[in-house]
């Protein structure tokens, strides 16, 4: 069974739990004080909605620049469950495990329904989707919720505290990220179908609208314990780094497992050339919502993890400029490699708010706006493709298949092929 | 006339089974008739080409053919089933293959990886077999492999399998074209101007693939070309088009005898 095991496999598990344990006994050590602490969270927060991103712009070819929208989502959806949680409300928790999952379910029967027809626009698909959406939400909100709250709370509070707000942590995570993944299936179904420059621009409108219904959560949005453009504020404060590590290590395993099966070929092959993916079978829509989407999921869960690190969440760290903070570090890193995205999203982080910070006088931070695309302007001249181009470390590259070397099942096949093997070096030689 | 073909064909062609039936189709862009009344039957195995002068209709044609655009009028029905309506991909599905003008590969990706992505729609395994590597995920995984690096085989590729497509030869890319058109086993293969850019010797090895791969696979092949020497040589007949019509319909022997229209129509350097 061991001798399966890959040696990269080996070096990343080994690799992993050892800085896992290193990271963990030196904060409990308290070698690394709580601004490392933030430094270290924020840049595993960063470097997961980078991850995302390089998903879908650098391996699927959409240029997204709406990822800190989803950010935001996930950021504000996971606070708000856990703040009703803790001002003893249920109705978060019911929401996003009951909400989502009506919306998953109602989901599937339209699309089966919709597959039997063709010639259905994008916008009448839009528009049901999104009814269907209301409705599940309505539903969960209007029938669900009064139902099932005191049959929620009673299960939990017969858990031990420690354990029950282990487990409302992992639902708000999980909830913050499947209502990123929602919202960007909804977004992505109309606006994917744009070429990539138009993509761009609309996600960064995407941005923007987040921000702004962020800074009116209390007066357009019915949440007022979000506090509009004054902050939330009592959010508790549970990331832990074990919490970090986790999502980090399930950011990096989903991503590069999609990425070396079929589902990430077809990816590739939409960002090499659309029509010809099209035209070798690859149903391209698909394909690109499933890279806008799962990326999404990412910057969602990140956002839970920043949210419940931070304790405070304020609509200005979503403001668009933001946004192209983890477009820099894909594209600083390498556009198509994941092991750039890693090194450039923490050290983007522990650079600019790290040292930087520690280091350079006070009002620094308004010079930022101009080291960034300093930095990009040189980076695009001295190395275009990024610090690493397209090379992974071993552990996320994939194996390229050796060479066939048992002869071909039907034999007649070598026979009747002369001329086309004959011509394999003819042709070489002739136009090289 | 037959519809959508030459009347004097050999009877033993005529009693194979119809593989794609085009059927009075007009195609508009704008104001702009491209296509108009075309109609084009062939039955399987034939090796048939469409000829014509630059802008005559030829690549819209098959852009009708397989869902890049739908017509604006008329039926198109591959072994029976109506196409007009359906996405490409899904036509693509069904059996049909095409290659481009100018060769459209996954440059970035490899040889083998560009093969491999045509079986995709047949992986056999789904998103969750992908995020967890599932057994059935290897299992299909080194399948889809094993029947790739096999395929490659075929066309003389398979020691280039792990190269970049977009550093291979002219000549090579093209071949990986063909051959990633023909991964997915379809049933007609549609070539776009295969000899576009190709010096006389490359033409000979052209044609020799072309015949090879119709027997090898048995398929039914359309071809567009420019190259009466490519078309004469490989085709059984061929229908004539200009300004979006079918002007008449030749076998090989027919455009020996006709060698002033063919020139007037395609040019002297045609011939």
């Amino acid at each position: 069974m061991l001798a399966r095991l890959r040696k990269p496999t080996v070096s990343f598990v080994v690799g992993g739990a050892l800085l896992f344990v290193v990271v963990q006994l030196l904060l409990s050590l308290g070698v690394l004080n709580n601004f490392w602490r933030g430094i270290i969270y924020w840049g595993a927060a960063l470097t997961m909605v980078s991850l995302g991103l390089n998903l879908i712009y650098g391996f699927n070819g959409q240029f997204s620049l709406g990822q800190y929208g989803f950010y935001a989502i996930g950021a504000y959806a996971a606070a708000d469950v856990t703040w009703r949680w803790t001002h003893d409300d249920a109705s978060g928790i019911i929401v996003v495990v009951f909400g989502v999952l009506l919306a998953l379910l109602l989901y599937a029967v339209l699309s089966r329904i919709l597959r039997g027809f063709y010639r259905v626009t994008v916008m009448s698909k839009f528009t049901f989707y999104v009814i269907v959406t209301v409705l599940a939400f309505w539903l969960t909100v209007q029938f669900l919720v009064p139902v099932l709250s005191p049959v929620v709370t009673g299960l939990l509070g017969a858990l031990p505290a420690a354990i029950s707000q282990q487990v409302v942590f992992f639902i708000a995570l999980a909830g913050g990220a499947a209502l990123a993944g929602i919202t960007s299936f909804l977004f992505g179904i109309p606006v994917l179908e744009l070429g990539s420059d138009y993509f761009g621009i609309a996600t960064l409108g995407f941005t923007i609208i987040v921000k702004v219904l962020l800074d009116n959560t209390d007066t357009i949005l019915p949440f007022a314990e979000m506090k509009g453009a004054r902050g939330m504020i009592g959010i508790p404060q549970w990331t832990t780094w074990p919490w970090i590590f986790a999502s980090l290590m399930l950011v990096i395993l989903v991503m590069r497992n999609l990425l070396h099966s079929s589902t990430g070929r077809a990816m590739a092959s939409v960002r090499e050339d659309e029509r010809a993916a099209e035209l070798v079978g690859i149903d391209v829509a698909q394909a690109k919502i499933l890279a806008f989407v799962v990326g999404s999921i990412f910057a969602g869960l990140a956002g839970g993890i920043r949210a419940h690190d931070l304790a405070f969440l304020h609509p200005g760290s979503f403001a668009y400029i933001q946004s192209f903070n983890p477009l820099i570090i894909v594209v600083l890193g390498g556009l198509g490699s994941m092991t750039g995205t890693l090194i450039t999203g923490f050290l983007w982080i522990l650079l600019l708010e790290g040292f930087l910070r520690l280091y350079l006088p006070q009002g620094f931070e308004t010079w930022r706006f101009v080291v960034y695309p300093m930095v990009l302007l040189l980076m695009m001249l001295l190395r275009p493709e990024g610090l690493m181009g397209r090379h992974e470390v071993a552990f996320l590259r994939q194996k390229l298949p050796a060479m066939l070397k048992k002869p071909l099942k039907e034999s007649g096949d070598r026979g009747a092929d002369a001329p086309a093997a004959d011509m394999a070096t003819g042709v070489g030689e002739v136009t090289a | 006339m037959t519809q959508g073909r030459p009347d004097n064909l050999a009877a033993e062609v005529e009693a194979q089974p119809v593989v794609l039936e085009v059927d009075a189709v007009t195609h508009f862009f704008g104001n702009l008739r491209a296509v108009h009344d075309f109609d084009l039957t062939l039955r399987h195995g034939e090796l048939a080409g469409l000829i014509g002068p630059n802008g005559a209709g030829k690549t819209t044609v098959f852009n009708l053919i397989t869902g890049v655009y739908p017509p604006s009028e008329g039926s198109i029905r591959f072994r029976g089933v109506e196409l007009v309506g359906m996405p490409s991909y899904e036509i693509i599905q069904m059996g049909i293959a095409r290659t481009f003008q100018n060769i459209r590969l996954f440059s970035n990706l490899t040889v083998l990886d560009n093969v491999r992505v045509a079986y995709h729609p047949h992986a056999g395994y789904n998103l969750v077999d992908s995020i967890l590597h599932t057994p059935r995920y290897r299992a299909k995984e080194a399948e889809m492999t094993e029947r790739a690096q096999e395929f490659l085989a075929i066309f003389g590729l398979e020691s280039r399998q792990n190269e970049e497509a977009g550093s291979l030869p002219y000549g090579l890319q093209r071949r990986l074209e063909i051959a990633r058109a023909l991964a997915a086993r379809p049933k007609l293969l549609i070539l776009d101007e295969p000899a576009a850019g190709m010096n006389p010797q490359e033409i000979d090895e052209l044609l020799e693939l072309i015949r090879f791969i119709r027997d090898r696979f048995d398929l039914t092949v359309l071809l567009v070309e420019h190259q009466m020497r490519l078309v004469m040589n490989v085709c059984e007949w061929m229908t004539v088009m200009d300004f979006g019509e079918v002007l008449t319909r030749w076998l090989p022997s027919q455009v020996r005898t006709n060698l002033q229209v063919v020139e007037a129509y395609l040019g002297r350097q045609a011939v």
